[in-house]
C-alpha cells in the first residue's frame, strides 16, 4: 500500500511540473471547451431573441389597392413600407437580398374581393435564406389570419356558422419543459466532459508507461522491492486523479459560463445548480477507472511515446461515439442502455439537467457496469505489466 | 554474494544465454567482460530480477532470483545502463523516491540521503532538477539512488560509458570503498583496461557462454596470453569456435 501511494505522489508531482501536461490536460477541458460552448450558444440565442423582438418590415407594392388589409397588418405590428415594384423587380430585389420579402397586391385585388372571388396576393420570399424565413413565416401567418377573418365574416353574413369551414380544430399542446428544449445544446456538454476526462489523463497514461520505458527509467524501477501490480496501480491512480480534477474543473467552469448565457431568452432553462453539478460529477466519475485502464492498456502495448500518442488519439473516439449517436438520434434512457458505458453517463447526466426523475435501478446498472468494466481493464493492465515484453 | 549456475535464456529465436555460471564473492570486485551482444546485459537483467531465466539458477545473498525476487531486490542495488532519472524531479527527490520504494521513511530516510549527498559531493546539484544534469552528475545521483538502502550486492551496467576522467576516478574510488566495506560488486564492461584496473575477479563471456573466469593472473595463465588485452581477444575467439 505504501509503495502504491509513493508512486502515486511522485507521478502527480512530476506531471504537475511538466508545463506541457498542464496545458494539454487542463487548458482544453477547463477553458477551451466551455468558452467555445458559451460563444456558440450565446450567438444562437442572441439571434433568436433579435428575430422575435424585431417588428416585421413588410414592403408592399400596390398598397393603395387594399387599404383594409394594410390597416389589419399595421394593427398587428407590421411596419408597412410602400414600394413601387413590378413583380419581376420584386423577385430580383428578394433574390439579391435587397429586400427580405415583398408583398405584391394586384390592381384587380379589390374587384375580385367585391365579386367574392379569391383575391390574388403574392408574397415574394427566399426560403433558402434561413435569416429571413422566420419573418416570412410571420407574414404568411398574418395574411392567412386576415383571409380567415374575411371568410368568417362572409359566412356570418350568409347566416352560416363559421365553424363549418373548420371541420377539425387542431390545438397544439407544447409539453416541452424549458429545460428539455435546451437538451440538444446541453447534450454537447457531456461530450465535453468525456473529452476533458480523457484529455486530462492522456499524458499521464502515456508518460507513466511508454514514456518511462523510453527514457530508460522503467528497468531500474522494476529492480526495487515493490510488486509490479503496486507500481502500475499507483500510476493508474495518478492518471485517475488528473482525470477527476479535469472533470470537476470543467463542470465548475460550465456552471459559471451558463450563468452568463441568456438561455431563458431561447425558451430554455438550464438546470445546472451546484447540486446538479455534483450529481453529474458523481455519475461521470465512475467512468474514470475505465478510462484510465483503457488508456494505460493501450499505452503499455506501444513501443514509444509517439506511437502511444497516435494510438490513444484513436482510442479516445470510442467512448465518445455512443454519445454522438445519442445526441443525433435523441435516444431515450432505458435499463438496457444503462449497460453501455459512456452512453449511460450521458443519458443520466442529461436527465439530471432536464430535471427528470431517474430510476435508482438505472443509476445502479450504470455505475455497476462501468465500474466492472473499469476493474476488468485495470486487471488487464496489471497482467500486461507482469510480462517481460513490457521492457520493450 | 552472487552465485550463478547454468543460466539459459531465449528471446524468440535468439538463444541469448547458452550456459552462464560464475560466482562473485563479498568484499570483491568482479568484472563481467564481453563484446556487445555477448550476453552481459541479459545476465545482469536476470540477476536484477527484471526478467527470468529459462533454465539454471541465480542466487543473490542466498535468495533465488526466480522464486524470491522481492528478497533479492531488497539486498540488491542496481545502476542501470541508462541513468533513468526523472527529469522533472530534483536529485534529492529522485533519491528519495527510490528510498521510499525501499520502505525507508522519515528521519532514517533523510539521514541516508544526507549521507550519500555528502559522500558523493552532490551539494547544490541535489537541489536542482535532473533535466540539466551533466553525465557525471547523472551518474552520481544514479549511484546515490542505487545505494540508498545500503545494499549488500551492487550491480553496475557499463557505468563508465561516456564519462570524463574525473567522473571515472570518482567512480573507481567509490567502487573500491564499497568492496573494502565487504560488499559484493559486479560490473559489466566491454573495455578490458577498465576491468583490469579495478577487478579482483574477471568473468569473460562470449556468445552466451562463460569462456574464462578467475583472477587476472589465472586468466593470463589459462589463455597463455602476454597481457589481459590479448587474453580477452583470445578468450572471445575461443567462444566463437565453441
Amino acid at each position: 500500500m505504501g509503495a502504491m501511494w509513493t508512486v502515486f505522489r511522485k507521478e502527480v508531482l512530476e506531471n504537475l511540473r511538466d508545463r506541457r501536461v498542464i496545458v494539454s490536460a487542463f487548458f482544453f477541458g477547463v477553458l477551451l471547451a466551455p468558452v467555445i460552448f458559451g460563444l456558440t450558444t450565446t450567438m444562437v440565442s442572441k439571434r433568436a431573441v433579435a428575430n422575435q423582438d424585431k417588428p416585421l418590415n413588410l414592403p408592399i407594392a400596390g398598397a393603395t389597392y387594399a387599404p383594409n388589409l394594410v390597416q389589419f397588418l399595421r394593427e398587428n405590428g407590421v411596419k408597412v413600407e410602400d414600394v413601387e415594384l413590378t413583380s419581376d423587380q420584386a423577385m430580383d430585389a428578394v433574390r439579391s437580398g435587397q429586400q427580405d420579402m415583398v408583398l405584391l397586391i394586384a390592381e384587380d385585388y379589390g374587384k375580385a374581393l367585391q365579386a367574392g372571388e379569391s383575391a390574388p396576393l403574392s408574397l415574394v420570399v427566399d426560403t433558402s435564406n434561413s435569416n429571413t424565413s422566420p419573418s416570412a413565416d410571420r407574414a404568411r401567418q398574418l395574411l392567412s389570419a386576415y383571409g380567415h377573418q374575411l371568410a368568417v365574416l362572409r359566412l356570418m353574413v350568409r347566416g352560416i356558422n363559421p365553424t363549418v369551414i373548420e371541420p377539425v380544430g387542431v390545438h397544439t399542446l407544447d409539453v416541452a419543459t424549458p429545460a428539455g428544449r435546451s437538451l440538444l445544446i446541453l447534450g454537447m456538454m457531456t461530450y465535453f466532459c468525456f473529452m476533458s476526462m480523457l484529455v486530462g489523463g492522456f499524458y499521464l497514461a502515456i508518460d507513466t508507461t511508454a514514456g518511462e520505458r523510453e527514457r530508460g527509467s522503467l528497468e531500474p524501477l522494476l529492480t526495487l522491492p515493490v510488486s509490479r501490480s503496486q507500481l502500475i496501480v499507483g500510476k493508474m491512480l495518478a492518471t485517475s486523479a488528473f482525470m477527476s480534477v479535469s472533470l470537476l474543473l470543467t463542470l465548475a467552469t460550465f456552471g459559471v459560463v451558463l450563468t452568463f448565457i441568456p438561455l431563458e431568452a431561447l425558451g430554455m432553462s438550464a438546470n445546472f445548480g451546484p447540486r446538479v453539478i455534483l450529481a453529474i460529477f458523481a455519475i461521470m466519475i465512475t467512468f474514470v477507472p475505465m478510462g484510465a485502464g483503457l488508456m494505460t492498456v493501450v499505452a503499455s502495448f506501444t513501443r514509444s511515446n509517439r506511437e502511444a500518442q497516435s494510438w490513444l488519439s484513436v482510442v479516445m473516439m470510442f467512448p465518445i461515439a455512443p454519445i454522438m449517436f445519442a445526441v443525433v438520434t435523441g435516444t431515450k434512457p432505458s435499463a438496457g442502455l444503462m449497460a453501455v458505458p459512456s452512453l449511460n453517463q450521458h443519458l443520466i447526466a442529461t436527465s439530471l439537467m432536464r430535471g427528470d426523475s431517474i430510476p435508482a435501478l438505472h443509476v445502479l446498472i450504470c455505475a455497476g457496469t462501468t465500474l466492472a468494466l473499469g476493474a476488468l481493464l485495470v486487471g488487464v493492465a496489471i497482467r500486461l505489466y507482469q510480462r517481460e515484453a513490457i521492457l520493450g | 554474494m552472487i552465485q550463478v549456475d547454468g543460466l539459459k535464456k531465449r528471446f524468440g529465436a535468439v538463444q541469448a544465454l547458452q550456459d552462464v555460471s560464475f560466482s562473485a564473492g563479498d568484499g570483491k570486485i568482479t568484472g563481467l567482460l564481453g563484446h556487445n551482444g555477448a550476453g552481459k546485459s541479459t545476465t545482469l537483467r536476470i540477476l536484477s530480477t527484471v526478467i527470468r531465466a529459462n533454465e539454471g539458477r541465480a542466487l543473490i545473498d542466498g535468495h533465488d532470483c526466480s522464486t524470491d525476487p522481492l528478497a533479492v531486490r531488497r539486498s540488491l542495488g542496481v545502476l542501470p545502463h541508462a541513468s533513468g532519472l526523472y527529469a522533472h524531479l530534483s536529485g534529492r527527490e529522485n533519491i528519495r523516491y527510490y528510498g521510499e520504494l525501499h520502505g525507508l521513511r522519515g528521519a532514517e530516510l533523510n539521514r541516508s540521503i544526507d549521507r550519500l549527498v555528502e559522500r558523493l559531493a552532490l551539494g547544490a546539484v541535489a537541489e536542482r532538477r535532473a533535466k540539466g544534469y551533466s553525465q557525471g552528475e547523472r551518474l552520481k545521483v544514479g549511484l546515490a539512488r542505487a545505494l540508498i538502502h545500503r545494499p549488500q550486492t551492487i550491480i553496475l551496467d557499463e557505468p563508465t560509458n561516456g564519462l570524463d576522467v574525473n567522473a571515472v576516478r570518482m567512480l573507481r574510488e567509490l567502487i573500491r570503498e564499497l568492496r573494502d566495506s565487504g560488499r559484493c560488486v559486479l560490473f559489466s564492461s566491454h573495455v578490458m583496461q577498465e576491468v583490469a584496473a579495478l577487478c579482483d575477479d574477471i568473468v569473460i563471456i562470449s556468445h552466451g557462454r562463460v569462456v574464462v573466469r578467475g583472477t587476472p593472473a589465472e586468466i593470463l595463465k589459462a589463455t597463455g596470453a602476454p597481457d589481459l588485452e590479448e587474453a580477452f581477444v583470445r578468450a572471445a575467439d575461443q567462444g566463437e569456435v565453441a
